[in-house]
């Protein structure tokens, strides 16, 4: 599903958050969203998944407008994944993913077998199948991520949006879940802080300051000139001895 | 099967199991009293009102039936199931464990309101304490919802914090009101009256009070379980909540208003029984789980069981004396409450 957004700009007491940004992310491409704390990634998120009104500019979602669509039609097509959702209900794992289907859920459309083997597929592919009659307040901050995300996939969604996904998770659950999301044939945007995470995406967005600074390949869009000037730190290109793809270094300046 | 075959299929299970259990309960407040009635005697009034059977009662025996009892278990079942799925529904909403009905400044007001008629003589003796109650409630959860709306300009995110704490205000300031109304005004029978008042009296419930407070209880159940999975989805906030398809806005007006509107009948019909909405729905979720669909029929039917059972207690625990049912809802409660928190806490290990 191909996401748009246009010259949006998003301000909250009186504070510019976001300033006019344009971008648009092809259907299944991965596009990931880099830039400091504060830089507005998360803001772009909201913005994305209609959670907050621009206050400038809008969203299209398949060329229609996120305004003119209800909520309900928007969950049926995004899922988000938001940072630090917690709960202090004792509900179970699968009770987590099983949320995620309420969007397709109704009177006259009650949970079915199909619902269930969403919820099953979606759990599969977090790995956390052996997890799911285990209480929330049981679970790492790892596990509780990945449930978030398989909430997510359970919801079927066109658009996939994740806010840092990969922290709290192993570095063999963080390259899983991003292999994971490359693998998957839904349009997805990723807001991520590791820099060498984001090469394995097919374009890059650069925030900084509330702006769309760079948007390209991730060799384009993380040249090191760019990434050393934005982030105040001393970037470059290494390759190691096996001769596998180049990835990012970095120092202080 | 159907998917509204399946529905039905599931309400009609539930219903079996739970309306013995009510009948029992209803039956149960008609025989236990000062004087005990044996279970036959209340058939035979049953049959001689309902299908008018003519079977040889006792008058005095079917007018307490009849008049006193039955009405009273019945607004007491529909008392506490009501109470019970308000604090269902907005510990759900507001994402606060200590959210019960009177969060909302409801029991406040209508206490403001009583004295207001009772004490203060508004309305010069033709309004009743009940009307004033109502009123005072509605005023109260006005005046919350208005300070509530004003300070959660800033979007959804902080709206539950802004209505606890507008709800907090709120009760605080009518609280007062009912405070200097006592002092100016009252002497010492009215303070003992209205403060018996505040803890629950059901002495004055008939006939009409059912009429009221019955499909009152089964509308607000309505409109609350049809909101059972979106309440299921704001179990990680109201972001959450949004993202998966919840209208919020539209579901915490609708669900605040439907809650607020019942419990200020329920206070203006049986005073400010306490306890049942805040620990009820905490022992329903023990015994069921968090899951709403479950949730609100296990609490429904605990809050009107223990509701009509503390009425009982209440009647005979002291001879030829009735005590406030808010008093014995607590001293019942309290304690059941604390070996269900010891024992849950167990079973979670």
């Amino acid at each position: 599903m191909k996401i748009e957004a246009r010259s949006l700009s998003y301000s909250i007491r009186g504070k510019l958050l976001l300033s006019d940004v344009s971008l648009t992310v092809q259907p299944g491409e991965t596009l990931a969203l880099v830039g400091p704390n504060g830089s507005g990634k998360s803001t772009l998120m909201r913005l994305l998944a209609g959670l907050a009104r621009p206050s400038q500019g809008e969203v299209l979602l398949a060329e229609k407008s996120l305004a003119r669509l209800t909520r309900r039609e928007v969950a049926q097509r995004t899922a988000i994944v938001e940072q630090q959702a917690d709960t202090a209900e004792r509900i179970t794992a699968r009770s987590v993913v099983e949320l995620g289907r309420t969007p397709w859920l109704s009177a006259l459309r009650p949970w079915s077998g199909e619902d269930s083997q969403h919820v099953e597929n979606a759990l599969k592919t977090v790995e956390m199948e052996g997890f799911a009659s285990r209480e929330w307040a049981t679970l790492s901050g790892g596990e509780r991520q990945r449930l978030h995300i398989a909430r997510a996939l359970a919801q079927r969604p066109g658009l996939l949006l994740l806010d840092e996904p990969t922290n709290h998770l192993d570095i063999h659950h963080q390259l899983s879940i991003l292999n994971c999301i490359r693998n998957l044939k839904v349009t997805t945007v990723v807001a991520l802080h590791d820099l060498n995470q984001a090469l394995m995406c097919d374009r890059v967005a650069v925030l900084s300051g509330g702006r769309l600074v760079a948007l390209g390949t991730p060799q384009q869009a993380l040249a090191p000139e760019m990434v050393s000037g934005i982030f105040g730190i001393k970037a470059r290109w290494v390759e190691d001895a096996e001769g596998s793809e180049p990835f990012l270094s970095f120092h202080l300046a | 099967m159907s998917a509204a075959a399946a529905i039905t299929w599931q309400g009609v299970k539930g219903a079996c199991l739970a309306l013995p259990v009510l009948i029992a309960a209803v039956l149960a407040g008609a025989m236990i009293g000062e004087t005990a009635l044996a279970p036959d005697l209340v058939l035979s009034v049953l049959a001689n009102k309902l299908a008018g059977a003519g079977l040889p009662v006792d008058p005095i025996d079917q007018g307490i039936i009849w008049s006193y009892r039955l009405p009273r278990a019945l607004v007491a079942g529909a008392c506490g199931a009501a109470l019970a799925v308000a604090g269902v529904v907005l510990q759900a909403l507001l994402r606060n464990a200590l959210a019960d009905p009177y969060i909302l400044g409801i029991s406040a007001g209508a206490s403001t309101g009583a004295v207001a008629v009772t004490i203060a003589g508004l309305g010069g003796g033709a309004l009743s304490l009940s009307f004033g109650a109502f009123n005072g409630a509605l005023l109260a959860f006005g005046f919350v919802a208005i300070l509530a709306r004003a300070a959660g300009a800033g979007g959804s995110r902080a709206a539950a914090a802004q209505i606890v704490l507008a709800g907090i205000a709120g009760s605080q300031l009518f609280n007062a009101l009912t405070a200097f109304i006592i002092a100016k005004s009252a002497n010492a029978d009215q303070a003992r009256g209205i403060m018996f008042w505040l803890m629950g009296n059901m002495s004055g419930v008939r006939w009409p009070d059912v009429w009221l407070a019955v499909p009152l209880a089964l509308a607000g159940w309505g409109v609350c379980r049809f909101h059972a999975r979106a309440l299921d989805a704001f179990t990680f906030g109201t972001d959450s909540a949004a993202s998966l398809g919840i209208p919020v806005r539209q579901v915490q007006v609708v669900l605040i208003f439907a809650t607020a509107l019942t419990t200020a009948v329920m206070v203006s019909i049986v005073g400010s029984i306490g306890f049942v909405g805040l620990v009820i729905p905490h022992a329903a979720r023990f015994l069921v789980g968090p899951g709403h669909r479950r949730l609100m029929p296990a609490a429904a039917l605990t809050g009107a069981v223990f509701l009509i059972g503390a009425d009982i207690v209440s009647r005979i625990i002291i001879p030829g004396q009735v005590l406030p049912i808010g008093v014995v809802t607590a001293l019942i409660g309290a304690p059941s409450f604390a070996v269900i928190l010891v024992r849950g806490r167990r079973a979670a290990r």
